[in-house]
């Protein structure tokens, strides 16, 4: 009774809330209205709809020994404390994605990210979080590759392998032109972003040699030294004889950052991946804490109109239509194909009780959808003119101050390069202007809203503070990633050479880093020649990737629960397998064969082609046209073998559905047969 | 004088859970419970030092996908 009462207030909140950003349509919002209608959509969401179908759906069985309980070996199999777990699961999931998403989203005006954010997680993501962490937990904690092998047959196997390979290849490199752009000219980030190596090092010796395991003490030394490298970069910001050694430009930025990930990925982790992963972990849950603690207190105007002209696919920071491009660039916080991937890994061999998959994968990703939409709050509060004038590329407004505020002006978003260069003063920076990739101006809007809950004078600190929060994370998800995608490259080459698939064998180790450092490094450098800006380019790409390998883990969840006779509840999957199957295609349909050139990928190539041929573009725009061009031709064939791979897997679950429904014989299903749990209650804290 | 006391005790205990929390959720107790886990099921073989036991368990770690976008 009393829980009905808490879900009626809820309610009513939240529709106060959304009834308030519908009415303040034509006048300033104050953030406080998304923040609440956000929080009380994903309460009520995780109330009611999870716990539907935790109970429904899945069938959640408390009296269901975990594979954490029934594998327990001390190590990588623990039973263990639901908050726990969470916390892992949500440092796990929570990377840079639901922070670059949403400010770019912000072209269009607050309001279409805003909703797709809040109801795209509710019904999307941490519906498929939730059933890929129970499906897994059922079957040992089984990988989705494995699970779409078993369940579906060996070509959805090979085809969620071949995606998430190709997704990761696609994310880093957009991930690493994110942190070249921000670091570009800018001697106070890079220096900081640089010392943050060392440190990682250091931590490393400590935690191995010095003082072996002691992660907490490890942590809190690694976090002084990278605040004080965020100060010591102001310092060194203002020695002349030390600034050039840190003011690059984006090419051998990006050779720095290549150089990087493919030591990252050759060196043992202890030295380089797992502190630098210690550090990101507390970065990242502090600074998401500290921005909702501020965020609450400073309750900023949202400056940006809830709709702006660009709904129509004229957007300066990429070309598109708001439907479907909205929903391809807000992947992570809406819904993340990446998420299945973290759910049926080391997640799975923890849980302790089938009943914590609500909390731990249904909660975790409303919290990530929760960072998402702060990020989109930190983009919003900005003037439009300053939000513009930060995030379009040169390509676009031109490369002169004059000329990008005239632009942006006439879009009717008043700006003045006065303005933007007493706001890059203050930030420290040498100018704002055409710094793409969304960290810049996401570092901006969280510097304000720092500046103003503790402290204005500090500004240009909270910047360099929230470039060096996004770089952290972003190198962390690089070294992971080229990591994961190592060990995948030497899987598959195993099964033609067998001494190639042994992960520790050096040649194979070497050989294999430097083919994945290679792709993306590749993407990277592209990008960074790219006058637009490249993100324009590779942003969809990632969020098609992403969407796609969601879908691909939609479909086999949607396959598992007509296999085990819930064909009456497979819209729960289904429905969101439907939507991203429409999103996906569409867009992928219009960067294919769309003749804007600003869209599609081969009509730009064309163009670029033709005025290549015709002698009409500048000497250094030629120089680098035959590799644009080859660039965009094959962003287009991997936008069509990602379409074909994601709708061979759609049709296979379709198959196995209608194989069922006519009586035939379908995969026996690979869930662990029940056994009785005999944990009493669960462990708590450090536990047993 | 009573209720003090029962405050302190209750604030010392909340301390303590959050501690133990912190402890826990970051793997810097991940060795005790592993040194638990080998007494009560393998209590007829030597455990690994704590400095094998992490070189082992991060190793373990970043063999697999353990982080997202």
């Amino acid at each position: 009774m009393k829980k009905n009462i808490w879900g009626v207030v809820l309610a009513v909140v939240g529709a106060v809330a959304l009834g308030g950003i519908a009415l303040y349509r034509q006048e300033p919002i104050n953030a406080l209205w998304i923040v609440t209608a956000a929080v009380c959509i994903y309460l009520l969401g995780f109330r009611f709809y999870a716990a539907w179908i935790a109970a429904r759906v899945l069938t959640v069985d408390q009296s269901r020994a975990t594979p954490a309980e029934r594998h327990d070996n001390g190590r990588d199999f623990v039973p263990t404390h639901r908050w726990i777990v969470f916390g892992h699961h949500f440092a796990a999931i929570a990377g840079p994605g639901p922070l670059v998403g949403p400010t770019l989203a912000a072209q269009f005006g607050y309001l279409p990210g805003t909703l797709w954010i809040m109801v795209g997680a509710v019904v999307g993501g941490c519906v498929q979080d939730m059933t890929i962490l129970l499906l897994s937990t059922r079957r040992d904690g089984r990988s989705l590759g494995q699970m779409a092998r078993d369940e579906l047959g060996p070509f959805g196997g090979f085809a969620a392998l071949i995606g998430t390979l190709l997704i990761m290849i696609i994310l880093i490199a957009v991930l690493g032109l994110v942190v070249v752009n921000a670091m570009k000219h800018s001697p106070w980030g890079t220096s900081t972003v640089f010392t943050t190596i060392p440190v990682a090092i250091l931590v490393g010796f400590y935690l191995r040699t010095w003082r072996p395991g002691r992660v907490l003490e490890a942590s809190l030394l690694g976090l002084v030294l990278v605040l004080l490298a965020v100060l010591g970069g102001g310092w060194v910001d203002h020695q002349p004889a030390l600034r050039p050694w840190f003011d690059y430009d984006g090419v051998p930025l990006a050779g720095f950052v290549i150089l990087y990930g493919w030591l990252a990925a050759i060196l043992p982790v202890w030295l380089l991946l797992a502190p630098r992963d210690y550090l990101s972990t507390f970065l990242k849950l502090g600074t998401v804490v500290l921005l909702a603690i501020a965020i609450v207190l400073t309750h900023p105007q949202i400056k940006m109109p809830a709709l702006t002209q660009f709904i129509d696919g004229s957007g300066p920071l990429f070309g598109g239509k708001v439907f479907p491009f909205v929903f391809i660039t807000i992947a992570c916080g809406a819904i993340s194909g990446f998420h299945s991937l973290i759910a049926s890994g080391t997640t799975p061999k923890l849980i302790s009780s089938e009943a914590d998959v609500r909390l731990i994968g249904y909660g975790s990703m409303a919290l990530e959808s929760f960072v998402a939409i702060m990020a989109m709050i930190a983009a919003t509060l900005l003037d439009p003119g300053v939000y513009f004038a930060i995030n379009t590329g040169a390509g676009i407004v031109g490369s002169t101050p004059e000329a990008a505020v005239q632009t942006i002006t006439g879009w009717g978003f008043p700006v003045t390069a006065q303005q933007m260069q007493s706001l890059a003063q203050d930030m420290g920076e040498r100018t704002l202007f055409a710094r793409t990739g969304g960290a810049p101006s996401l570092a901006v809007g969280m510097a304000s809203i720092f500046g103003n809950s503790f402290g204005r004078g500090l500004l240009a600190v909270w910047y360099h503070f929230a470039i060096m929060f996004e770089a952290v994370f972003i190198l962390t998800t690089l070294d992971a990633g080229t990591r994961v995608g190592r060990f995948m490259l030497q899987d598959l080459f195993g099964q033609v050479w067998k001494p190639f698939g042994r992960t520790s064998w050096y040649p194979s180790v070497l050989l294999a880093s430097t083919l994945v450092v290679a792709a993306w490094g590749y993407f990277l450098y592209i990008g960074v020649i790219d006058p637009n800006g490249g993100v324009n380019i590779l942003w969809p790409l990632f969020g098609i990737a992403n969407q796609m390998l969601a879908a691909i883990a939609l479909s086999v969840a949607t396959g598992i629960l007509v296999k085990s006779g819930k064909a009456r509840y497979a819209f729960v999957t289904l429905v969101p397998l439907a939507w991203l199957a429409l999103i996906t295609t569409t867009a992928a349909w219009q960067k294919i064969v769309s003749p804007n050139v600003r869209i599609g990928f081969f009509a730009a190539a064309n163009d670029l082609a033709a005025k290549l041929a015709a002698g009409t573009l500048p000497a250094e725009r030629a120089a680098v046209a035959p590799q644009l061009i080859f660039n965009q031709r094959l962003d287009g064939w991997l936008t069509v073998l990602f379409t074909a791979i994601v709708w061979f897997v759609i049709i296979d679950m379709i198959r196995v559905w209608s194989r069922r429904a006519r009586g035939l014989s379908v995969i026996q299903s690979s869930e662990a047969p029940y056994q009785l749990t005999r944990l009493q209650g669960v462990p708590q804290g450090s536990g047993s | 004088m009573r209720g003090e006391r029962a405050t302190v005790l209750r604030l010392a205990r909340a301390l303590g859970a959050a501690w133990r929390w912190l402890r826990a959720a970051s793997g810097d107790d991940a060795y005790e419970r592993y040194l638990a886990h080998h007494v009560r099921e393998h209590a007829d073989r030597l455990p690994l030092s704590r400095r094998a036991f992490f070189r082992e368990s991060q190793q373990r770690k970043w063999s697999g996908v353990s982080r997202c976008c």
